[in-house]
């Protein structure tokens, strides 16, 4: 039965698409929950909900480019408006993401009602936003998600030492000269541009999840930020592939939400028994380590001997 | 015996497996100004947060006199923690520090409003009462966490390296209070790290590095013998030290 | 009771909005203003679970069921960061994406013939409220949505006036808190356990999303326009209870969604509050910034007069030494003669008495020390 299903060519067609989905956003991951943006995730989704409609209703056309192309207008409009706000007011990060997130997914409602007056609109198109539906990705669709993957990739690689020094000491990448406001918000924008790629296959909510899930179990493992973000990109793709077989062969079980159980499983067991800062190694350190402090300290023993 | 302040048996506490403070026994007595001193990441923070209650140690604990209550302990921390965007002025923040005498749903009343009022005065920051405190420097809000403490009208003070990187003024203000405590029969102990100090603002003084190397009043226990061993012959010599 | 149909909404609105702002302002203070939407995407899975338990879709236990998620969430998420191998952030968007799939996976195997609407359960829709009628003993008395809206209302307004300076401390001060035995991790419990109720309560009228925008835009706001805690929850309250009227009328004006429409005047609020609030805006910002720069240029020019020589040089000669544009000069000294402290002597400037006095006074302030005084120009014939 595995072999019927991997040679069939929808699933081979899905199954690409939400391993390159995986491996993307567990990339672009990597580097916002280390710097502490893990939900800018969750907040584009719903930014560029006003996108996608502005853009049928600008263009009649419901082409995925098209509409894609929408989405990632309002979802860099909305990223440069939290960073706007994050650095001009007190207002903190949290708040501005949360603001400009249900904001704009409210101004896509009304849009949404307006194009409801339109003849030919379909409002399937909504459902499918928040939840994904890995399962029509179509060809083009993965042809388009590879080219855009493919770019991503290299302008990280290609600006691998700025993004670094940006996420773990940007007061010394200031200081170096380095303007750490022009790669903090070029990060954001390819950040942007992933979490669109990926929103028609996964959904809203589910996007998040792999913005963020991929990242957090490779955290685990690694030492080294390339190592952390191949991990990342690993768990996301393998969640990808793994999570696509799953809901094909068992019935009634939708792709993204699949995806987002495969990854999530993933980190916990990371979480436990990665090697040394994990939850079992850290619990069986501890009881040791204590039991032999107090033997010693029973012993009249110093610290360290 | 109630005659000492706090006293501290058996203490040992550890980040996992990696000791801090090792063994420690030490009896506080009450009505001083005592001086926890050693080299940098020598346990002095992590003592008087076991001393607080904050962390739970490995072995041994803290006891305090029978009888003593949650605010008779008063707390200055080093200030980073807070939230300095919160809503609030200097009073209110003074104010807080009566919340543990209110019970659960009581609210402020007047009588705690003049006496935070009037703890600002002896800091010297009644004029910036009404002030956001994100608006005010380190040294100022370091006092206004002073008058917070006193506010609290407790009978023990601990106080994590009050005088660091402060202003005169607000050096001269912590020093007059430290006095008016004493002169009060209060215990304050402060963890402190500049050496050259030490005799002139306290009476008493533990020594720790990991390990309690000494304690005992300042005139005889803080000696270059033992500042040697604390420090493990890191220190310069000392000018003043007996 | 016989309302119109629209009268009920906007009850509904201004009430929700109110009781909305209330918890919300302390995720807003403590930072944790995604948790609204975390909580808000976990009540899907609790109206699951209890649905699957009661098999009714109009049981109340469903909200209970959805609260309790809630706060499972939030218990997760602490676990989650508690361990220090997560942070903070990563936690809320590591678990609620995990409860929100698990919820979708029952729906579509095991509910699918049951109606349960998810579009409804994200958006919510107001203009359906007052078709949700409270009957007690057969008598109609109004939309449900009142009533809730109300409830919502009266439980946030009585715990956050009773907790108030349980809750104010241990957002403020934690450390402070547990010295004075009000335990933190119990008034976190119970905010979040308020924030999961209200969120239940609210997403039925106006859906998850917009739940959010009513929890956090409204505070935020307020936190740019007031630097007092109580004056705080005061206009976050009135806000909140505005943006629901508005956006109803705005909504119902141009016949479009409501809760979209209540969102956007949310958003406009707080743009307007960003842009113009009097201390904390944009523009009040940088109008004190200008000021400042001005200030600044007019005394360091004045003490430079009362420092160097006899005190008194051209325009030119001023713009050499302190090398800024003769413009510059030019516009700081006109003020300084508009202020008194300077006047012209053949064409050149020189400081008048009051200027001198100007400078002792600044001096002394400045540097703290007032008996510190550079020495005066010694050449000094009375001015002005």
């Amino acid at each position: 039965m595995l072999r019927t299903l991997l040679t069939d060519y929808t699933f081979q067609t899905v199954s690409l698409g939400a391993a390159l989905l995986g491996l993307v956003s567990g990339v672009l991951g990597s580097f916002a929950v280390l710097r502490r943006q893990s939900l800018l995730g969750d907040g584009v989704s719903h930014a560029a909900l006003p996108g996608v409609v502005s853009a049928f209703l600008l263009t009649g056309s419901k082409n995925t480019e098209i509409l894609l192309a929408g989405a990632l207008a309002t979802g860099l409009l909305g990223t440069l408006l939290i960073t706007a706000i994050t650095r001009r007011s007190r207002v903190k990060f949290d708040s501005a993401l949360a603001i400009v997130m249900s904001v704009f997914f409210g101004g896509g409602l009304v849009l949404l009602t307006l194009s409801q007056r339109i003849p030919d609109a379909n409002q399937a198109g909504l459902s499918r936003f928040i939840y994904g539906q890995a399962s029509a990705l179509l060809q083009r669709d993965v042809i388009l998600m590879v080219i855009c993957g493919a770019l991503l990739l290299s302008v990280i690689l290609l600006f691998w030492k700025e993004f670094k020094l940006l996420c773990f000491d940007p007061q010394y990448a200031a200081a170096l000269g380095r303007s750490t406001g022009f790669w903090s918000l070029l990060l954001s924008f390819l950040t942007v541009l992933a979490i669109i790629i990926g929103l028609q296959t996964a959904g809203v909510v589910l996007m998040s999840a792999m913005l963020i899930t991929p990242a957090v179990a490779a955290r685990q493992w690694c030492t080294h930020l390339w190592s952390m973000v191949t991990l990342s990109a690993v768990f996301g793709a393998a969640s990808g592939v793994i999570g696509t077989a799953a809901s094909s062969l068992i019935p009634q079980l939708p792709t993204g939400p699949t995806i987002v159980i495969c990854v999530s499983a993933i980190a916990l067991v990371s979480l436990f028994i990665a090697p040394g800062r994990g939850i079992l190694a850290r619990a069986l350190n501890r009881s040791r380590g204590r039991a032999r402090l107090v033997m010693e300290r029973r012993d009249g023993h110093g610290p360290f001997n | 015996m109630t005659d000492f302040a706090v006293r501290v048996q058996d203490l040992t506490v550890a980040y996992d497996a990696q000791p801090v403070l090792w063994d420690i026994d030490l009896e506080i007595p009450r009505s001083s100004l005592v001086a926890i001193v050693g080299p940098n990441g020598a346990g002095k923070s992590t003592l008087l947060k076991a001393m607080l209650g904050l962390l739970k140690p490995v072995t041994g604990g803290v006891t305090f006199p029978a009888g003593l209550s949650k605010h008779d302990i008063g707390y200055i921390p080093q200030s980073e923690h807070v939230d300095w965007d919160f809503p609030t002025t200097a009073l209110d923040v003074v104010l807080m520090g009566r919340y543990g005498h209110l019970g659960l749903v009581r609210r402020p009343k007047k009588a705690d409003r003049a006496l935070a009022l009037s703890c600002l005065e002896k800091v010297g920051m009644a004029d910036y009462r009404s002030r956001q405190i994100a608006g005010l420097s380190g040294g100022q809000q370091q006092r206004v966490f002073l008058a917070r403490a006193l506010c609290q009208e407790a009978n023990i003070y601990f106080m994590d390296e009050p005088f660091k990187g402060v202003d005169t003024v607000t050096e001269k203000a912590i020093v007059a209070l430290l006095q008016e405590l004493k002169a009060a029969g209060k215990t304050v102990i402060v963890v402190h790290h500049d050496l050259q100090t030490v005799p002139d603002y306290f009476d008493w003084v533990a020594l720790i590095n990991m390990q309690l190397v000494d304690a005992g009043p300042v005139s005889e226990v803080f000696h270059d013998k033992n500042l040697s061993r604390t420090y493990r012959g890191t220190m310069p010599p000392l000018k003043g030290a007996v | 009771m016989d309302m119109a149909p629209s009268t009920e909404i906007q009850i509904i609105a201004v009430l929700i909005g109110a009781a909305c702002a209330l918890p919300g302002a302390f995720l807003v203070l403590r930072r944790m203003s995604m948790m609204s939407d975390a909580i808000t995407h976990t009540i899907l899975l609790g109206i699951v679970l209890a649905f699957f338990v009661t098999g009714d879709l109009s049981s109340p236990l469903l909200i209970a069921g959805a609260a309790v998620i809630g706060v499972l969430a939030v218990w997760l998420t602490e676990l989650l960061r508690r361990s220090r191998l997560v942070a903070e952030d990563a936690a809320i968007g590591t678990v609620f994406p995990l409860l929100f799939s698990i919820a979708i996976i029952l729906i579509s195997r095991y509910a699918g013939s049951a109606h349960l609407d998810t579009d409804s359960v994200l958006l919510g829709e107001l203009a359906f409220a007052p078709f949700h009628r409270l009957t007690i003993f057969g008598v109609d008395i109004g939309a449900r949505g009142i009533y809730v809206g109300a409830a919502l209302l009266l439980l946030n307004v009585v715990v956050i006036v009773l907790f108030f300076k349980e809750l104010k401390v241990s957002t403020f001060d934690p450390v402070l808190a547990a010295i004075l035995g009000i335990s933190p991790t119990i008034v976190y419990y119970g905010l979040m356990t308020l924030v999961s109720v209200t969120a239940v309560g609210a997403f039925e009228s106006v859906g998850s999303v917009l739940v959010v925008a009513f929890m956090i835009a409204p505070p935020a706001s307020a936190y740019l326009l007031t630097d007092d805690l109580k004056k705080l929850f005061w206009i976050s309250a009135g806000i909140g209870a505005a943006t629901g009227l508005v956006g109803y009328q705005l909504a119902s004006l141009w016949d479009v969604s409501i809760a979209g429409m209540m969102a956007l005047v949310a958003g406009a609020v707080f743009l307007l509050a960003f842009a113009f609030a009097p201390r904390r805006g944009l523009i009040s910002g940088s109008l004190m910034r200008r000021r400042r720069r001005r200030d600044f240029a007019a005394y360091t020019l004045i003490l430079h007069l009362y420092t160097h020589g006899d005190g008194i040089f051209s325009g030119t000669e001023l713009a050499q030494q302190l090398r800024w544009d003769l413009s510059l000069i030019d516009r700081v000294c006109r003020s300084l003669i508009k202020a008194e402290s300077l006047t012209t002597l053949d064409g050149r400037y020189a400081l008048t008495n009051a200027g001198i006095l100007r400078c002792h006074e600044l001096i002394e302030t400045l540097f703290a020390s007032p008996r510190h005084q550079p020495a005066a120009p010694t050449n000094s014939p009375s001015r002005g």
